[in-house]
């Protein structure tokens, strides 16, 4: 294997090659820069599944790491610095796999400005790619902005009605988390000598420091999980985007938030951690069961589905701070599962959107008989994400709430217990929505000559509906690659732990 | 006259003598040959800006301490050049356009550069005053070159008799610190005061005075009452200058003076320079998101960087982090000045004859009718609001740096809050340019598109290689601070 290419380099920037192939030859017609952008994705799932392979998922630490020195600013470095490990892979794969799956998806939706449309779309690949892939806190935040460049025009070009008044409020939400992060960036910097994050884990930043700064990064990635109170910019922002714009802000965008959280604030902030875990598990409790209320309320399905993206979140951010192997890890897990299934669940949002132009939930009914495939695809997602034994919803949310039982931080199974309402929940608004669209007799004559699936349609799902099996019947080897890492984050909450005693 | 005298104002002496050629030039024979004048000017200043070069590096005192020669006045003898150039190129196209052939326009221009560049290189408090007449007069004239529109009278006027208060300020205040430290030189002030001879009350009074003056002409709110109706009434390519120029000259005559004098009534200074900035932040940002007219948004928006750049000033009382404090000022200068030169340079290129086309609203559909050129106004934005991968976002990273770096953390936190408030009116252009339909009109100079194209590549491409641009402003150091 040649080492002078890392794969860490190609995986991030491939997809500006197709950016450049769009801008060079996207004149020349739609397909062509429908085409360059899904090979370009392709080729980049491929990369990234050849960094895969070099991963030893055996080690825990940093991999393949790669450190350039960038500029220096008034003495401090900021540096070029690259590398993965057992948490951010996941989420370089998920990326990379929603990628193609969400490009192929816009094959017929979208027909106006379809060059703009897919260098849009690899721009925002590179820039969450990047997210995921900083070691370098300066060389994150500048992913981290960079992202809602090309989100906000997806949402505001290719959106749906109100997709001004969404894409505004997208930005502003997400830039009054982050400047406020920028403002804990630099002060962490210059008070303790540097943006590299491998470096600064050792730094035992005092108490009061750690809390403010704990507020600073935590408010950044509590807005984009969303957790509750910060989610109001979600349910607009899903409804509005299209297609492929949801599928990729649920799938991986909101995963930058939960990212975030393990990636900053329990290695950096190990005390303020310990502290407001109890507060944080609070309101992923909060937000578990309020995203599934509302949702429940929803007459437009994709606002369904963007509120039980609130609901399913706030398990991650419960595992997380559950603080315990089996939390961690379960909510890790379940950042790939929500990934898999609410993309999938937009997917046929989608799909049912392009046939009838509607998404309201009273306008279908019985679509069983018509569109059987479509119907019975949308019930192997929808049990995937209620949570279905066998099915990957389960073994994420099973292992998160046994974390969270058992967990000693938490010090109360109460948070466990009324989570698991949410579970009960979540099979509620769910199996309602799928009764209303897919159950009963055809309501509305329009509906009676509704196509099923195309053979496109069914490779967008495919692959998702299979991992999510996989998932459900053999998670080891997901764990098996996020244990290390997982253990090495928490073994350094623990000696915090000890220390306080 | 000796020859280290004659290399100090190198390029101010080349402006000004060519200035004076052209300005016979054009009387002879600019009615026929109309290009002569602008290609001159051109000429001139890359002349001014080839000898500013030659200075890199160097040291120099010249003309009995008069004049400096020092990283920080090449750095701003670069940026006014440059923007001066940018400056004719967009006159050339808009003069043309609304009617207005006045040879005058680039010799004023001339001249005016000449006074900020001799700004920059000021050591003596005399030269500060003299180089601020010399900005300033022919700004006055440039602003009412439209002399047939009402709004660019009013706007010479208004300008004008603000700009007088002002300079009165300015020599009120020299006068309370010659009274103070008995010279007007800024090394015999500084001599004066390290060896306690001075009288610390005159020297309040006379750097708060100074500070007004200053305040001024860098529109630093309570002192930017003029900013909008003057860029609003001016024709754009002048308030393009002006909103670059002026500014950065401001700023020289600020930094310089008090960093090099004031540092020991630092302590006394700083809470007034704290309230200064914050204030210039919040006023400036909110009352831009109030705007519907995009002139009068961009003076609101100039008021509010102007606020960011003092934040970085007021540690300057502080030997540890001055340098980093004059240096991330000199580097958001030279970033608000490709950004703001760009953004008025799609401004001069939508702007219609009678002087209509300039409301936010005007912008619609510019997406699909001009699509390079409201891909460039898209930088702009987004590098105003401070986004990364733009050259603004590394001013404001350096700027927030110094602030916190200085021990004014919340200071930066109010900073970084207004600058999110500011996310709401620049992007405000970008959905009208493009996610509302609409038909804007868009001239077809194509030297307005080429500049401002250029500038876009600039402020996007400067940002991933953005090292050259701070050591630059790093050596930007001011000899003796």
């Amino acid at each position: 294997m040649n080492s002078a290419i890392n794969p860490l380099l190609l995986v991030t920037f491939f997809p500006l090659v197709g950016v450049l192939l769009i801008l060079l030859l996207g004149s020349t017609g739609k397909n062509t820069a429908r085409w360059i952008a899904l090979l370009t994705s392709l080729v980049t799932f491929a990369l990234s599944l050849w960094l895969l392979m070099q991963f030893d998922s055996t080690k825990g630490g940093i991999q393949m790491e790669i450190n350039l020195p960038w500029l220096t600013l008034g003495g401090n470095t900021v540096g070029f610095h690259l590398g993965v490990d057992g948490i951010s892979i996941l989420m370089v794969l998920l990326t990379a796999l929603l990628t193609p799956i969400a490009i192929l998806s816009t094959w017929k939706a979208v027909e106006e400005r379809v060059s703009g449309f897919m260098s849009f779309f690899l721009l925002l690949e590179t820039g969450m790619m990047g997210v995921f892939l900083s070691l370098d806190m300066v060389l994150f935040y500048i992913f981290w902005e960079f992202t809602l460049v090309p989100m906000y025009f997806l949402i505001g070009l290719w959106g749906s009605q109100r997709r001004v008044y969404a894409a505004v409020k997208f930005v502003l939400y997400t830039m009054a988390g982050s400047l406020l992060m920028l403002a804990g960036i630099l002060w962490v910097g210059l008070t303790y000598g540097g943006f590299d994050l491998t470096k600064l884990t050792d730094s035992a930043i005092p108490f009061t420091a750690q809390l403010w700064l704990f507020g600073a990064f935590g408010l950044a990635f509590a807005i984009k999980v969303p957790m509750w109170p910060l989610h109001s910019w979600l349910p607009d922002a899903h409804t509005e985007a299209p297609t492929a714009g949801s599928v990729i802000l649920a799938g991986v965008l909101l995963k930058m938030g939960a990212y975030g959280f393990l990636r900053f604030n329990l290695p950096l902030f190990p005390q303020a951690t310990l502290t407001l875990a109890p507060w944080m598990a609070g309101l992923a409790v909060i937000g578990i069961l309020y995203g599934a209320i509302v949702a429940f309320r929803q007459k437009d399905v994709k606002r369904l589905v963007a509120y039980s993206s609130i609901s399913h979140l706030g398990f991650v951010v419960l595992g997380t701070f559950a603080l315990t192997a089996q939390g961690v890890q379960g909510a890790i897990l379940q950042m790939v599962n929500h990934g898999l299934s609410t993309g999938a669940l937009f997917l046929i949002v989608g799909m049912l959107y392009e046939r009838r132009h509607t998404r309201l939930m009273a306008d279908f009914g019985g679509l069983w008989r018509v569109t059987p495939l479509l119907g019975s695809l949308t019930l192997v997602t929808v049990l995937s994400s209620v949570g279905l034994p066998g099915l990957n919803g389960f073994v994420g949310e099973f292992t998160i709430l046994m974390g969270a039982f058992h967990s000693t931080i938490l010090a109360s199974p109460w948070f466990a217990v009324v989570a698991t309402l949410g579970v009960i929940l979540a099979a509620v608004y769910l199996l309602h929505m799928f009764q209303q669209v897919f159950l009963g007799p055809v309501r509305h004559p329009e509906n009676e000559k509704l196509a099923d699936l195309s053979p496109r349609e069914v490779i967008l799902l495919a692959p998702l509906l299979l991992l999510a099996f996989w998932i459900g019947l053999y998670p080891a080897p997901f764990f098996r690659l996020m244990s290390p890492a997982v253990e090495q984050l928490l073994a350094l909450i623990q000696t915090v732990v000890q220390t306080a005693h | 006259m000796t020859l280290i005298d004659f290399n100090s104002i190198l390029p101010v002496i080349l402006l000004v003598v060519w200035a004076l050629v052209m300005l016979l030039l054009d009387v002879w024979f600019g009615k026929r040959v109309p290009l002569l004048t602008p290609v001159m000017a051109v000429a001139g200043l890359v002349l001014s800006l080839a000898a500013s070069l030659y200075q890199i590096g160097q040291q120099a005192s010249a003309f009995n301490g008069m004049i400096r020669v020092d990283g920080f006045s090449i750095f701003l003898n670069n940026l006014f050049a440059l923007s001066g150039i940018v400056a004719i190129g967009l006159g050339y196209d808009y003069l043309k356009r609304v009617g207005i052939s006045e040879g005058e326009y680039y010799v004023l221009l001339l001249f005016s550069i000449s006074g900020m560049m001799l700004m920059g290189s000021a050591g003596d408090l005399i030269i500060v005053f003299l180089s601020l007449e010399l900005l300033s007069i022919p700004l006055y004239v440039l602003a009412g070159i439209d002399h047939k529109r009402d709004a660019s009278r009013e706007a010479s006027l208004k300008y004008f008799l603000l700009g007088t208060m002002a300079s009165a300020f300015v020599l009120f205040g020299i006068a309370f610190v010659y009274g103070a430290a008995g010279t007007t030189s800024l090394y015999g002030i500084t001599e004066a005061v390290s060896q306690g001879k001075v009288q610390q009350f005159l020297l309040i009074c006379g750097s708060a005075l100074l500070l007004a003056g200053f305040g001024f002409k860098v529109a630093a709110v309570p002192f930017h009452s003029w900013t909008p109706d003057v860029y609003h009434g001016s024709p754009s390519s002048v308030t393009a200058f002006m909103s670059v120029g002026a500014k950065a000259a401001g700023f020289a005559a600020l930094i310089r003076v008090f960093s090099l004098n004031f540092t020991a009534i630092a302590i006394e200074l700083t809470p007034l320079f704290w309230v200064l900035s914050a204030l210039t932040m919040i006023v400036g940002n909110v009352v831009a998101v109030a705007q519907t007219n995009l002139k009068r948004m961009l003076a609101y928006s100039s008021i509010a960087h102007a606020g960011y750049i003092l934040m970085a000033f007021v540690g300057f009382g502080d030997a540890a982090v001055r340098q980093n404090s004059i240096a991330s000022a000199l580097f958001y200068l030279a970033a608000y000045a490709l950004t703001s030169l760009g953004a008025w340079s799609v401004l001069v290129a939508v702007e219609q004859q009678d002087g209509s086309g300039n409301e936010i609203s005007d912008l619609a559909g510019l997406g699909k009718t001009a699509p390079s050129l409201a891909a460039a106004m898209v930088v702009f934005m987004l590098s105003f609001t401070g986004i990364p991968l733009t050259l603004g976002f590394w001013g404001k990273f350096y700027l927030f740096r110094t602030a916190i770096e200085g021990g004014f953390t919340y200071l930066a936190v109010a900073g970084l809050l207004t600058s999110l408030v500011s996310v709401f009116y620049y992007l405000r252009v970008v959905v009208k340019m493009y996610f509302q339909p609409g038909e804007a009109l868009a001239h077809k100079g194509r030297l307005t598109s080429l500049i401002a194209t250029i500038l876009a590549i600039l402020v996007v491409g400067l940002a991933f290689v953005p090292g050259y641009l701070f050591n630059l402003a790093a050596a930007g150091l001011i000899a003796g601070a």
